[in-house]
């Protein structure tokens, strides 16, 4: 503790820029009694004397508590010195100058009361040492007068400090003295109840104090100061009362604070850290913007979500059936077929999901329709159908939570708040930045942020013809209309011929002719998006906004896609079925055929069934199977072609720019080809369909979800480096809405598509007979009644035949359209109400604007950041150390000259007192005491607030 | 000696520490200038420039101005002292207010106690490395007074100052810097 504490006083004696006489206490102590002591010696040899020897004893204790300390060292030095040295720490800062005067007042006023009190020290003098108890009381008798008035006078000069808290420290100033007083006599029982009490307050003021000095804004000289005399106070009076005990619970108590919120931030970083790419998703973040973020943040949800739904499909499908299933090979539906199995293993086909892939885990057919597998009698067909709603089912729930969500974290991006730039101005720099690149950065995102939000602000300054605009948007809506109509016809045109063609021989048609459909819809996909864009031109929306439409219109037109996609499955599927018919009959009846000749050849009825190798049963086309792999090869060639585009549209695009730019005729930077902008559209909407593929195929082919899961993966990684390395950032970086509710409304939509073919082919087309879970079923959900009816008790059974009633079904819907329309027309309460309030804040703070118009009620605030302004005239050091004699002089001549405070008059008056006639100052000002006890009551003596301090020490002079 | 030892909690101790790692990070400032021994009143200030190289706040595009309203003399030069309570002020533990406090002085570049529109634009070519146009400067610094001025003198006072950034949410978060 010593070091601690000597440089604390040190320092802060020092720094402060006290006179000469400020006594620290503990190691200069010494030395600044001696000095005070000089300076009163004349007339007190003897006391002198005295005091000197006690000063040894003084040494041998110093480094004991001070609260022990007071009790016991009785030195009248210690004592007369503790109220003067606080007095001065208290004045520290703002008076600095008039200190000395201070000084220099309360020096003679002491020297008047030396000269009273020489007599009572003498008296006890030779008592108090060996009897101290004894001898400090009759000389507290002896001088309590004096010290009171002394504390007056301090009082009357500390007065001088003008703001509260000064005072606060001039009544603790009191209190010590009053408390040390009572800390030498050493029981604490004299004192009354309500001193006891009034000694708490203050030392919990004291506490408040040191609790809410590192609060202050103050330099930290005066803060360290105040620091060490409230310490001193509260440590001696703690002592005094009996608190010490709280000491170490409170000490803990902080120290385990401090800990938790060590602890909190570091599971904060390692929260952060959990996140993956973020880091990333910054980077792009800071440099193009939060609309191409947004892409990647939906990206990153997006992975989310697909590794929750492929942990369901592998957890609850893939894996028993490979665990638990048969082997490959042990059955028709696991097995390659005869024919094929030469090509098997070729990779073309491979590559198609032809051969060994399309008899393979991947897809539906390969699982059987056991209804237990494995010792766990697990249910694999009924899992594999629940499995798959259950997908729906979760991937509905998520997206409309995060909607939810979402919309509850605030509007539509654009306004938040009355403060968008200032916050941004002052509070975007993070000061913990100390490594280069962040901080390169971090300059980035704020520049973009501010781009972003000046975009904002320009569309807010806009105006001009409305009618012009409006006109303007309702063509360019017109014209879009018109092209989507256009290509929606072709589309249909198309499919309409490719069905004509297809019912006639192939052979007769051109490439063209074969290929129409697929040609026409790239050729759309290729021209409308940028035709849309330049047609929204037009409509000059802010580019959020047209960001928004632009969506919507792509989306229209992929919906086109989807159709005809959709269209040329299910006549594959129908067409699989008529086929899958006949060869179910065939198979049948050859089967039939076999029982018939086998029983009639061995004239038997037990027939042992037809042994023939898996590879070489006649099998259906198993439709399902067809389905998955047309769903998994979409994606694979979507994955290519967005992959290829990436590395030919953008790398190699910019890597031309770039490098042919030095021998080129033109500026290919800025002219024609430039660099390549990230197209936010078209990436999302291709991320928006490409879940709608997934959800639809996950249960023709359970491994799709993994692909996906891969591909997400993958094309994180890409993209982000294709972004940052071929990219600029667009003309006008604006700033994504910050709920990402609009993508995800079209990822909702898309959910509903494609939710309704599965749901339609689980409940209406048979399943193939051959293969997969379901085959032997009429339907595929009745693998579901099934297990009611055999595995589940009879009244479950009952139930569920009770709420599939329509009688039940129908008040169901009812109150859910009811309760629908209830919500609905709350919510819209709830948002009037919302306007109404955002309405009446903007008014009070226009109110707010006004009064303080009117009058500056933060002069408290102000004058504490003036007291913070740099002191010019502290620049050059010994300014410093001169400035002190100067104000001496000056203060009786020109008392204006200190500092503006409320009892300035009264500081001046005294100080003029004290100069003329220092002696007589005493009687004048000396209060009786409030309590004083009578004269005979020598041994119990009335604590006093005031009048404590002197107490112990006057014997000694 | 043994019977102080009681009284040193250890949240004495917890700041004893901290003040001697910030002293010796400030004797490493400068150990030719810094004596090691803090005991008796050395009188040393280290000038802004040993100062702003400290890799807290190398990066720092405010770190002159900081280093500069800690200063007693407003020209950076820092007593050991300034220094402990620059730090303190821009710990994790300073409240609120005393930070806004701070805050308002760094980004006062003129030292007027008015955040003018001079000093706004200061503020926003440090923070954006003039990579702005100048009309958009202009924009910018014209929102934030219209924003944040309450009393309608075109200039940010203290007042407007901390009503502006006591509903910042990530000020506190931001203006923090750990040693």
């Amino acid at each position: 503790m010593p070091p601690k504490r000597r440089n604390h006083d040190i320092i802060e004696v020092e720094n402060v820029g006290m006179d000469v006489d400020a006594e620290p206490d503990s190691d200069s102590e010494e030395e600044a009694r001696r000095r005070s002591r000089n300076r009163r010696s004349k007339s007190q040899r003897k006391a002198k004397q005295v005091s000197e020897d006690e000063d040894e004893d003084e040494e041998e204790e110093e480094d004991e508590p001070p609260r022990r300390r007071g009790r016991r060292k009785t030195t009248k030095t210690d004592e007369d010195e503790t109220p003067q040295r606080r007095g001065r720490g208290k004045r520290t800062k703002p008076q600095d100058s008039d200190e000395d005067e201070e000084g220099d007042k309360r020096r003679a006023a002491r020297k008047g009361s030396k000269a009273s009190k020489k007599k009572a020290a003498k008296e006890t003098s030779d008592e108090e040492s060996e009897e101290e108890k004894v001898g400090r009381k009759k000389a507290g008798r002896a001088v309590s007068k004096k010290e009171k008035e002394e504390q007056n006078k301090e009082q009357k000069g500390n007065v001088k400090g003008k703001d509260g808290e000064n005072k606060d420290k001039k009544k603790k100033k009191k209190m010590s003295s009053s408390s040390s007083s009572s800390s030498s006599d050493s029981d604490e029982e004299s004192l009354s109840e309500g001193e006891i009490a009034a000694l708490k307050e203050q030392v919990e003021e004291k506490k408040k104090l040191i609790a809410t000095l590192r609060n202050k804004p103050w330099r930290m000289n005066k803060r360290l100061s105040l620091l060490k005399e409230a310490q001193d106070f509260v440590e001696k009076f703690e002592g005094a009362l009996g608190k010490g005990k709280g000491r170490r619970l409170y000490a803990f108590k902080v120290m385990m604070t401090k800990k938790l919120i060590k602890f909190n931030r570091d599971f904060e970083n390692f929260k952060t850290a959990c996140i993956p790419w973020e880091r990333k998703i910054k980077e792009v973040e800071s440099h193009f913007g939060s609309s191409v973020a947004s892409y990647f943040l939906f990206l990153r949800w997006m992975y989310g979500l697909n590794l929750v739904l492929f942990g369901f499909m592998f957890g609850l499908v893939v894996l028993p059936e490979v665990l638990m299933g048969l082997p490959y090979g042990s059955i028709p539906r696991k097995t390659v077929p005869r024919d094929e199995e030469d090509t098997a293993m070729d990779f073309s086909v491979l590559f198609d999901f032809g051969g060994y892939c399309k008899y393979s885990i991947l897809f539906y057919g390969y699982y059987n329709n056991d209804r237990t597998i494995g010792v766990l009698q697990y249910r694999l067909p009924l899992s594999y159908l629940l499995t798959s709603v259950g997908v729906f089912g979760y991937s509905l729930l998520v997206v409309i939570r995060t909607m939810a969500r979402n919309a509850n974290e605030g509007g539509d991006g654009g306004d938040e708040g009355e403060f968008i730039f200032s916050w941004k101005m002052f509070t975007s720099w993070d000061y913990l930045i100390g490594n280069p690149e962040t901080a390169d950065n971090k300059y980035a995102s704020i520049t973009t942020s501010f781009k972003e939000s000046i975009v904002d602000e320009q569309e807010n300054q806009k105006d001009e013809n409305i009618h012009l605009r409006r006109f303007l948007r309702v063509f360019a809506n017109f014209l879009i209309l018109c092209s989507l109509g256009g290509s929606g016809y072709l589309i249909y045109f198309v499919v309409k011929r490719s069905q004509e063609f297809a019912k006639m021989d192939p052979k007769t048609l051109t490439w063209f002719e074969n290929n129409e459909v697929e040609f026409v819809m790239s050729l759309l996909g290729l021209v409308c998006p940028p035709l849309f864009e330049t047609i929204a031109e037009l409509e000059d929306y802010h580019p959020r906004i047209a960001l928004k439409w632009q969506l919507g219109r792509i989306f229209a037109l992929f919906l086109g896609n989807l159709y005809t996609f959709l269209f040329a499955l299910f006549d594959e599927v129908t067409a699989k079925l008529e086929t899958e018919k006949s060869i179910k009959n065939a198979t049948e009846w050859a089967l039939h055929q076999y029982y018939a000749n086998y029983s009639s050849f061995y004239n038997t009825t037990d027939v042992p069934p037809p042994k023939v190798a898996p590879a070489d049963v006649i099998r259906g086309p198993c439709w399902e199977t067809g389905v998955g792999r047309e769903f998994v090869k979409l994606i694979v060639s979507d994955v290519q072609v967005t992959y290829l585009t990436i590395l030919v549209g953008d790398f190699a695009r910019a890597f031309i720019v770039r490098f042919l730019n030095y021998c080129w005729c033109w500026d290919l930077e800025a002219g024609f080809p430039s660099y390549g902008e990230f197209d936010i559209s078209g990436n999302v909407l291709g991320l928006v369909f490409n879940q709608g593929m997934i959800w639809m195929g996950a249960f023709y082919a359970p491994g799709l979800v993994g692909m996906n899961v891969l591909r997400l993966l993958t094309s994180m990684y890409y993209q982000s480096w294709a972004v940052m390395a071929c990219n600029v950032p667009h003309e006008r970086v604006f700033k994504a809405s910050r709920s990402n509710n609009f993508y995800m409304g079209l990822l909702l939509l898309v959910l509903f598509l494609s939710l309704l073919p599965v749901v339609y082919s689980m409940m209406t087309l048979a399943p193939s007979f051959d293969c997969g879970p379901f085959s032997g079923q009429e339907k595929m959900y009745d693998v579901v009644i099934e297990t009611i009816d055999q595995d589940l008790p009879a009244f479950i059974g009952n139930i569920f035949i009770y709420a599939s009633n329509p009688g039940l079904i129908m008040p169901a819907i009812l109150l859910m359209i009811l309760a629908i329309y209830y919500l609905n027309t709350v919510s819209k309460a709830y948002q009037q109400a919302n306007t109404d309030l955002k309405k009446k804040m903007q008014m009070a703070r226009e109110d707010e604007k006004n009064r303080r118009n009117n009058k500056d009620s933060t002069n408290q605030v102000m004058k504490d950041l003036e007291d913070l302004m740099p002191d010019k005239s502290l620049a050059p050091p010994p300014a410093e150390e001169e400035k002190p004699p100067e104000v001496v002089i000056d203060k009786s001549v020109k008392p204006t000259k200190t500092k503006p405070g409320t009892a300035e008059k009264g500081v001046n008056v005294q100080k003029e007192v004290s100069l003329a006639a220092p002696n007589p100052r005493r009687p004048v000002t000396r209060a009786p005491g409030p309590r004083g006890g009578p004269p005979g009551n020598t041994r119990s003596p009335q604590p006093q607030p005031g009048k404590g301090r002197g107490q112990g020490a006057a014997p000694r002079r | 000696m043994g019977n102080k030892q009681t009284i040193f909690t250890d949240e004495q101790l917890d700041a004893y520490q901290v003040r001697r790692r910030l002293h010796s990070r400030y004797h490493e400032l400068a150990p030719h200038l810094v004596p090691m021994d803090y005991t008796n009143e050395p009188d040393c200030k280290l000038p802004l420039a040993l100062i702003v190289d400290m890799p807290e706040l190398k990066e720092n595009p405010f770190r002159n101005r900081i280093v500069e309203s800690f200063s007693e003399d407003g020209m950076g030069n820092l007593s050991f002292n300034e220094f402990v309570d620059m730090f303190s002020v821009l710990s994790e533990m300073a409240p609120r207010e005393l930070k806004a406090i701070y805050a308002f002085k760094i980004y006062d570049f003129n030292v007027d106690n008015y955040l003018c529109k001079e000093d706004l634009e200061k503020t926003l070519n440090r923070l954006t490395k003039e990579e702005l146009t100048p009309e958009e400067v202009e924009l910018v610094c014209e929102k934030t007074i219209e924003e944040a001025d309450l009393d309608g003198d075109n200039k940010l006072s203290y007042a407007d100052f901390e009503n502006m950034i006591s509903r910042a949410p990530d000020f506190l978060s931001t203006f923090h810097i750990r040693i």
